[in-house]
């Protein structure tokens, strides 16, 4: 499989990184060489293989239902480039 | 020994027991160190003075008789590590202004044991890259260079940082993490020596996430016996984080000394890949012998989905990062492009902050998990990803203790080299390393000798999942029959 | 496949009858004192980003550990949804952009939920009854709030909610009309708050309905549907189905297609509409989440849970009619609550069944409703309302003087049986005293004495005189036998 041009814009939308005519070409070029690569992999039965998800087989650890954490705003918005009152600033979002 | 940087981290532990130095002395060599060694560009950022406070404060407690187990020792923090009150980067743009009110388990672990932090060590781009060029603060220049040539030499990556410094003795130690071979890499490139433990051996917490189900945490330093001290301190259970192990920590430092009388070393011939240098091949033969004359047995083994883990990796690394960086989008921290709109401030944001790889990283994983290629690539990848796993623990169920292979396909490259178009051309660094983080598996890379160039290359040998101890034990051997690599004179200072 | 349409329940349009199929997605927050993945609050109403752990905000490096209860809360659920319940459920993560989505995405559970396909019984007016289909229930995080009315070109983004834990309960399209699909969501909420895994409270968005809509010709096969995003109200699900439903027609008729897409109820307008910004072509990106293992657990932990449910209203509906021989209707109505069917039993307990239905349903509810006051705050407690009923059966008040009574116990509190004794509001059971008083009215009204021989009806008038001479304590039966005999009625 290959991708197009048009392909890369979609895929770099969908990521949320803009891309400028200039760069469409090259990436277009490196992301094919990559899939390409990663061709071979159609060669191998995985019939009956189930996919990992956990790489290490044990329980998943679970928290009791306790209160530890939050009280503590001005540390979450210490970082943001624009707040108000603690509020998180963005351009307005339209529904 | 002239100067206190160029102890081992054993050594300065013992020295400053003995009350031969402070860890005052001993910080202040460090700093002074790095400071002469900016042309390497091993730090991001240096904290001097809160090196020295913290050598002070150990300093009192050896006065005290409290030292800890780390108690004054300088170490170098990969920038990937977060660290409450220090900015702190990845190695990328998007972070240029972010500093935690946290600080990651693995670090917290360290000072918890007494050690001492002067700074935050360059690393590729969100750990994403082979040489260390990938980085938003510059490249890593390698203490090492070729024989009679002044060309700068890439000190491998991701963790470049971590491993130049602690080659150009710019820490007696350094914190770095290995997705797909970010430790075991550099440490071959610079004649160190790292150890990526098992998958959920260090915890997660804290730690710049690439790629969940492959990152994991692990030192460099420059001897097995430093390795094992610091993996000891790093690692441990976390409530905090999920796939971390509850398991106990091992005495890793006592498993230096065991020798490899009667375990059975298993050589993969998968891993002998077409147009591998003949010096490679000597190497590794020659590691083999090491151990064969310490008493192991050596036996060949067949690891036949070995040439399918690279191309898996970056199916599901790329996936998984693609993902994990959706989180720098310019609201809470971070760069911010400002725009009129929310998905221009995204995208502007994204476009600025992320350097070239980074985004080439997360459209493929945009890509293949995208709809109609989720099957066809991703589950495949993680379909594949079980019959590797299934490879070593076979080979492991017939009696296999641990699996010899070289680290690299090559000694480092030089700066710039490998800059083609092709980006896959750089995967191929990871060609051996890739496996292990892909079985979860314990991986460790030992110095074992010299290219025809001088420069260093190394072998790696893979564990037993939570078999760390074997591993140190192992690759003491190797380190003993090859002899401490003699690092390059500091021809930067 | 399709079940046989009921004609009653078809819209009628321009041109043809319609059927309207409904299926529904309820997002219903779990009742647990923290969130899903994080150790911050739960608690309505904080001040901004107050309940926000760095995890929920999603700085680098944090990871999610999760809550045992709220997985403990899904399984009863499941198990109140008569569904089965997996052992092993898998989280993934939904990629999408959002300022209220600090990850960059949702953690919710896509191939293998925690519980699968159940029912719900649904009981309709005038006896009627449908079974809706579970599809599934999964485990999913909450987004963050913004507000759009702070600033002219802001929004305002705080994640207190953020990573409160969801269940996403998903009906099979079972439903056809909007009168079902109310009925639905109501006995889904009776349900989810007699398991006490969520409050439903709809005002505070602890209860959400996604309504997808279709309509079709009847016995055709299923039209393209439109999904109502957030509807908030019981209300409000029938209103937008009613429109989008008429719009649908409409557009059918008018030889129009539907479009699949995301519409919004705008209750004001009484319309629903297009939401453009979701309109975008979403590709959710769906994997499993690598910062978590599969949620696995024993079929003695689903048991232990199995064990502590309550009786549920189904159950309870069956004993009321079994045990207190009260109407379907009626034990329906009490067990609407799980406080009200208790406060019926405590009532119930020991008297006359359907007696205490009457009056806990006639003027208990009456009265909290005319306050609009729930059921626990209640001024009168189910012993003092057992004991006027007792005082009924006693024969020591007549009914019309038990509801003056209920007004007293209701405003001034009090130990009925005290009250009674202290008002002397004792019915008068003495025919003496009753003889006395009907001789008097006789003696007073010749004229009216006469024509009742003509016209019977005019006892009423006779009895109301005499109740009133009474004070209203006479017992009516036998100031009715009394006069009658005087009179000479037959
Ligand atoms: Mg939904
Ligand atoms: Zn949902």
């Amino acid at each position: 499989m290959s991708v197009d041009a048009q392909t890369v814009r979609r895929i770099a939308h969908l990521a949320r990184i803009a891309v400028s005519d200039e760069e469409v070409a090259p990436l277009q070029g490196e992301l094919n060489a990559i899939l390409a690569f990663v061709e071979q992999l159609g060669t191998v039965d995985v019939s009956g293989v189930e996919p990992m998800t956990s790489v290490t087989p044990m329980a998943m650890k679970k928290r009791a239902d306790v209160v530890t954490d939050g009280e503590r705003a001005a540390d979450v918005v210490a970082n943001a480039p624009e707040t108000e009152d603690n509020y998180f600033l963005v351009p307005k979002v339209v529904e | 020994m002239s100067e206190l940087n160029e102890l081992s981290l054993a050594e300065a532990r013992d020295g400053l027991k003995a009350k031969r130095f402070s860890a005052r002395e001993l910080t202040q060599a460090h700093v002074a160190a790095v400071e002469r060694a900016r042309p390497l560009n091993a730090y991001i950022l240096e904290t001097p003075e809160r090196a020295l406070g913290m050598a002070d404060a150990s300093d009192a407690r050896i006065a005290a008789g409290e030292a800890r187990p780390l108690e004054g020792l300088p170490l170098g923090i990969k920038d990937l590590f977060c660290t409450e009150g220090t900015r702190t980067t990845a190695g990328s743009k998007i972070l240029e202004t972010f500093t935690p009110h946290y600080e990651s388990a693995v670090s917290a672990n360290l000072w918890r044991d007494g050690a001492v932090m002067l700074g935050k060590l360059n690393l590729d781009e969100f750990a994403m890259g082979s040489s260390n060029e990938t980085s938003a603060y510059g490249t890593v220049i390698s203490p090492w260079r070729r024989n009679g040539s002044e060309a700068a030499i890439v000190p491998g990556g991701s963790s470049g940082g971590s491993a130049a410094a602690v080659a150009a003795h710019l820490c007696l130690g350094a914190t770095a993490t290995d997705t797909g071979g970010s430790i075991r890499q550099p440490a071959a490139f610079t004649g160190t020596v790292g150890i990526k433990p098992t998958y959920g051996r260090c915890s997660r917490w804290g730690t710049v996430a690439f790629a969940s189900s492959l990152d994991q945490a692990g030192p460099i330093a420059r001897t097995v016996r430093d390795c094992a001290i610091l993996l000891g301190s790093m690692s441990g259970s976390d409530a905090r984080d999920t796939t971390c192990a509850d398991l106990p920590v091992p005495d890793f430092e006592a498993a230096v000394s065991r020798g490899v009388k009667g375990l059975t070393i298993g050589i993969p011939r998968e891993y002998r890949v077409d147009g591998m240098p003949a010096e490679i091949q000597r190497l590794w033969d020659q590691g083999a012998a090491w151990l064969k004359e310490a008493g192991a047995t050596i036996r060949e083994i067949s690891l036949p989905h070995t040439q399918y883990a690279l191309p898996a990796y970056y199916i599901v690394a790329p996936a998984e990062a693609s993902s994990n960086l959706a989180r720098y989008d310019g609201v809470r921290y971070g760069l911010r492009v400002p725009a009129s709109d929310i998905v221009g401030l995204y995208e502007k944001t994204r476009a600025a902050g992320f350097g070239r790889e980074v985004k080439r990283r997360i459209m493929i994983g945009t890509y293949v998990l995208s709809a109609g290629y989720y099957d066809a690539y991703y589950v495949r990848a993680q379909k594949i990803r079980t019959l590797i796993k299934r490879d070593f623990e076979q080979a492991y169920a017939a009696g296999v203790d641990a699996i010899l292979t070289p680290a690299t396909p090559s000694a480092a490259f030089g700066v710039g080299e490998k800059a083609s178009a092709d980006p896959v051309e750089m995967y191929l660094n990871d060609v051996f390393t890739v496996t292990v983080n892909m079985a979860g598996l314990p991986g460790i890379s030992v110095p074992a000798g010299l290219d025809a160039q001088g420069l260093p290359l190394g072998l790696q040998l893979i564990g037993r999942p939570f078999d760390e101890e074997t591993l140190f034990a192992a690759s003491q051997v190797i380190e003993d029959a090859a002899g401490r690599v003699s690092l390059p004179k500091p021809w930067w200072a | 496949m399709n079940a046989p349409v009921n004609p009653k329940k078809l819209i009628k349009g321009g041109l043809h009858d319609w059927e309207v199929v409904i299926g529904m997605e309820i997002h219903a927050q779990i009742t647990s004192r923290s969130k899903l993945f994080s150790g911050a609050s739960t608690a309505f109403g904080a001040e901004p980003n107050a309940h926000v752990s760095l995890v929920d905000a999603a700085m680098p490096g944090m990871l999610p550990v999760i809550n045992e209860e709220c997985v403990a809360q899904a399984v009863r659920t499941g198990l109140g949804l008569k569904a089965r319940i997996n052992l092993r459920s898998v989280f993934d993560r939904k990629n999408y952009f959002y300022p209220d989505l600090p990850q960059g995405y949702q953690i919710s559970q896509y191939k293998d939920p925690i519980v699968g396909e159940g029912e719900v019984l649904v009981d309709l007016p005038e006896g009627e009854s449908i079974t809706v289909g579970i599809e599934r229930l999964h485990l999913e995080q909450d987004a963050g709030k913004s507000l759009h009315d702070q600033a002219p070109n802001l929004s305002f983004v705080d994640l207190n909610r953020s990573g409160v834990a969801l269940m996403e309960i998903v009906s099979r399209p079972d439903l056809r009309s909007s009168e079902e699909a109310k009925a639905y969501v109501t006995k889904l909420r009776t349900i989810l708050r007699y398991l006490g895994t969520c409050d439903g409270d709809m005002e505070k968005g602890n209860l959400r309905a996604d309504v997808n809509v279709s309509v079709r010709r009847p016995g055709e096969p299923l039209g393209t549907r439109c999904e109502i995003k957030n509807v908030n109200s019981i209300r409000f699900i029938g209103q937008a189905i009613e429109t989008e439903a008429r719009r649908q027609i409409a557009i059918l008729e008018d030889g129009g297609a539907i479009v699949q897409e995301t519409r919004l109820f705008d209750p004001g307008r009484g319309e629903t509409r297009s939401m453009r910004s979701k309109e975008e072509a979403h590709d959710y990106r769906y994997f499993p989440d690598p910062d978590l293992l599969p949620l696995e657990f024993s079929q003695d932990f689903v048991d232990g849970l199995a064990a502590g449910l309550p009786e549920l209203p189904d159950a309870k509906k069956a004993r009321f009619v079994a045990d207190f021989g009260l109407s379907p209707y009626d034990a329906g109505v009490l067990v609407a609550e799980r406080a009200s069917a208790d406060f019926y039993e405590a009532v119930a307990k020991g008297r006359d069944g359907k007696a205490a239905a009457n009056w806990v349903i006639n003027e208990l509810f009456g009265r909290l409703n005319k306050e609009g006051l729930g059921i626990d705050q209640s001024p009168v407690s189910a012993d003092q309302l057992g004991s006027i009923i007792d005082l009924i059966g006693e024969g020591t008040i007549s009914g019309k003087i038990a509801k003056d009574l209920f007004e007293i116990v209701w405003t001034d509190g009090g130990d009925p049986r005290a009250v009674v004794e202290a008002r002397g509001m004792k019915q008068v059971t003495d025919t003496g005293a009753i003889e006395a008083a009907v001789d008097q009215i006789i003696a007073q009204n010749p004229d009216k004495v006469a024509q009742a021989r003509e016209k019977p009806t005019l006892l009423g008038w006779f009895v109301g005189q005499t109740m009133k001479a009474t004070g209203g304590k006479a017992n009516p039966a036998a100031v009715n036998a009394l006069l009658k005999a005087k009179l000479g009625i037959a």
